[in-house]
């Protein structure tokens, strides 16, 4: 690059790296590089005097490349790269060299050595930056519509948020009514309030409101396109209807592990879920004053080697049933065998201790010696370990009801492979990041809430669902778009349509296609991350990574293994 | 082999999102550690072309490290998976090529590992240290001052 024009700033950082690197040493020797037309020192390059000079010397000396060696480009390349568009600078023509975290502050006690490195790390990042090319960052419309999938508790809740912001949204749920597994629970807790006066104000909003399209019974048949622009296809009663959406959110829930081959559940009867029973308990509660003893198993197939998880909410719901039973009928005797139980926070403790107070019995039992349920065609009684006094029990139960996880809902699968987001352990969603994007995918434009990503209780299926959509509508509100221009990109000329690119893109951005009676590989820059994942993969050297391509980074290679000062 | 005095050059590939903050934070903790390495950042680990690590070891690069997210924690699902794929594909080729697969390092440093990126990094030297300069560059009649 012959016409390129060079600028170098090196950066003290006050004594952060001026007291270890000879910063005005690393300057003069960038000003003996090829096409380095200017370099200086700054105190502080990132202060308004640092980046005044920086837009100063792109004017006086008409830089046309920008390297700036400082701190890390994790937290101050976006604040040069506007220096530089401010000046008139394409932002993409910037470089920065990391000689502070990289450099000083580890090589403390070597000045020498930290220096010449320095030098090295600045001769690299100036053989890169004249390959740099300018870029435009692609910008595209966002649609102010939505799609939920699934009509729990998670999915009305981001329904109505967005509804009552004034996006269009297409509700979508597989069954015949509204609810999800709620509508088959008793009561909540730690309220003890009844879940069908909850859920049905919800329901009458949802299905009432103007901006909310429902879809049911219906499923997803098809998903094209990206963020923004979504094409969809929704099989409604047999019928296919196509809708545009700008924005998904995944709410499928998920079901109850129905714990066939534990504690002969399906051969004797009274062996029940806690869903089952609340199915009763929802009928009458009569019936419990036949009642005597009733052993509550918590933990049944999960915590184990096929399911090692915690389904989170489940211990609450087994203290809830316990407590029920025990007020509806005093004279019973009410156990609940769990291996830990979990009742975090102020009202879970509260709610716990108060059903121990009402005279739930609560043991605990280990997974190598658990609990026996025995009996002739229906339950007689359980024998019991309780690991705590190391005693043996054997208490008569004629009911007996076991405490199981949430599994993944059964088409996750078919769902993940439309929406081009991952599924995780146990076949559940997987986040974008745990801690730090809980409600996203990876993929930009795709949402998630409820217990299709892990178990949760009603509150948390809430709070997610209103996250989710306050996610939703961040693009939305704005309408548009706009993408990093560190995408992939296929020189059709080299490209011989052989696909690897395809299969390697994590997020299926790219597609094998015909333009002008060529076949050709080709990025789709909404849906690309810039991982360059494909650039490596590629056969033919077809496809390159802006910012990151093999020219830019074989001549950092190529500088280094010239300069390298090593001694 | 007499190494007395020895300082490999080594070049290390890390990703913007784990090994590179991996080593910004060793750095904030003012870890020290030898000054052989220098560090490119690419987005993935998955971006390392092959072709890269082959360039750096034949024109003079005494070993290279290529460090990225944990695998299961990658920014960009499973980038890492086609690199740990494709890395133990290059080593076997080094050896073909006459370059001791040892120079070549792959490791997962996450974001908060700072003390794991200096660990890695002092014993991946001495690995170099013991192994020599590489006989490459002597071949290729670069100019290996030592």
């Amino acid at each position: 690059m012959s016409d390129a024009r060079v600028g170098v700033f090196v950066c003290h950082c006050g004594t952060n790296i001026g007291g270890v690197v000879d910063v005005s040493a690393v300057a003069q020797y960038a000003k003996t590089l090829p096409n380095v037309v200017w370099a200086e020192t700054n105190l502080y390059t990132c202060s308004e005097g640092g980046l005044a000079s920086i837009r100063e010397k792109i004017e006086e000396h008409k830089l046309n490349r920008v390297v700036v060696a400082a701190c890390t480009p994790r937290t101050h390349e976006p604040l040069f790269k506007n220096t530089c568009e401010e000046a008139g600078l394409n932002r993409y023509l910037f470089e920065f060299v990391n000689i502070r975290e990289h450099c000083s502050w580890i090589h403390m006690q070597e000045k020498e050595d930290a220096t010449q490195k320095a030098k090295d790390l600045v001769a690299m990042g100036i053989s890169k930056v004249q390959y740099l090319d300018p870029q435009q960052e692609y910008e595209g419309d966002v649609f102010g519509s939505s799609m939920v999938v699934g009509g729990g508790i998670a999915g009305m809740t981001s329904a109505l948020s967005l509804a009552n912001q004034g996006y269009e949204v297409h509700l979508v749920e597989r069954e015949n009514e509204l609810g999800g597994l709620l509508k088959g629970v008793h009561k909540l807790f730690p309220t003890n309030a009844d879940a069908h006066k909850v859920i049905t104000p919800i329901i009458d909003k949802v299905k009432a409101h103007k901006n909310i399209k429902l879809h049911m019974p219906a499923l997803i048949n098809d998903v094209k396109g990206f963020i923004g622009d979504f094409d969809i296809t929704i099989d409604e009663n047999g019928a296919d209807s196509e809708v545009k959406v700008g924005t998904i959110i995944v709410a499928t829930g998920a079901q109850e592990l129905k714990p066939v081959g534990y504690h002969h559940y399906g051969e004797l009867e009274n062996v029940v879920t806690q869903l089952e029973l609340e199915g009763r308990l929802k009928k009458d509660e009569k019936w419990l004053h036949h009642i005597k003893g009733i052993a509550i198993i918590n933990c049944v197939g999960c915590r184990n080697a096929e399911r090692s998880y915690c389904s989170r909410f489940c211990c609450m719901t087994a203290v809830k049933n316990a407590w029920i039973l025990k007020e509806a009928n005093p004279k019973s005797r009410v156990i609940v065998l769990h291996h830990d139980l979990m009742a975090y926070g102020v009202e879970f403790e509260e709610y716990y201790r108060k059903a121990m107070e009402a005279g739930v019995l609560f043991l605990r039992y280990d997974f190598a010696n658990p609990p026996e349920v025995i009996g002739k065609d229906k339950v007689e009684h359980v024998k019991i370990h309780d690991e705590l006094t190391d005693s043996h029990l054997d208490v008569a139960c004629d009911l007996v009801v076991l405490t199981t996880p949430l599994v993944s809902a059964r088409d996750n699968e078919p769902v993940s492979k439309m929406l081009k987001v991952p599924l995780g352990d146990g076949m559940f969603f997987l986040e974008a990041h745990v801690k730090l994007r809980p409600v996203e995918f990876a993929t930009d434009g795709v949402y998630i809430a409820g217990s299709a990503r892990w178990p949760v209780d009603i509150a948390e299926s809430i709070s997610q669902g209103y996250a989710a959509a306050a996610k939703a509508a961040i693009p939305m509100s704005s309408g548009k778009i706009k993408v990093e221009a560190i995408t992939s990109y296929v020189n059709i000329e080299q490209c011989v349509a052989c696909g690897t690119c395809m299969l390697a893109c994590p997020f299926s951005a790219i597609t094998v296609m015909d333009s002008d009676g060529r076949v050709h590989a080709q990025v789709n820059e909404a849906m690309c991350k810039g991982c360059g994942t494909c650039v490596a993969t590629c056969p033919s050297g077809a496809i390159q990574q802006k910012g990151c391509t093999d020219q830019q980074i074989l001549s950092m290679i190529n500088t280094l293994a010239e300069v390298g000062g090593i001694e | 082999m007499s190494n007395n005095g020895f300082q490999p050059k080594l070049l290390a590939f890390c990703c913007n999102w784990c090994s590179y903050a991996g080593a910004d934070l060793a750095g904030v903790s003012r870890l020290q550690m030898p000054h052989n390495l220098r560090v490119i950042r690419v987005m993935c680990s998955g971006r390392v072309s092959p072709e890269w690590v082959i360039k750096a070891l034949s024109s003079g690069m005494d070993g290279v490290m290529v460090l990225g997210c944990h695998i299961g924690d990658c920014h960009y699902i499973d980038g890492n998976h086609r690199t740990k794929k494709r890395f133990a594909i290059l080593a076997k080729l080094l050896g073909t090529m006459g370059i001791n697969p040892n120079r070549l390092y792959l490791d997962w440093v996450s974001a908060s590992e700072g003390v794991k990126f200096q660990d890695v990094v002092i014993k991946f030297v001495d690995r170099i240290k013991e192994l020599g300069p590489t006989p490459i560059g002597a071949y290729q009649g670069v100019k290996v001052d030592r």
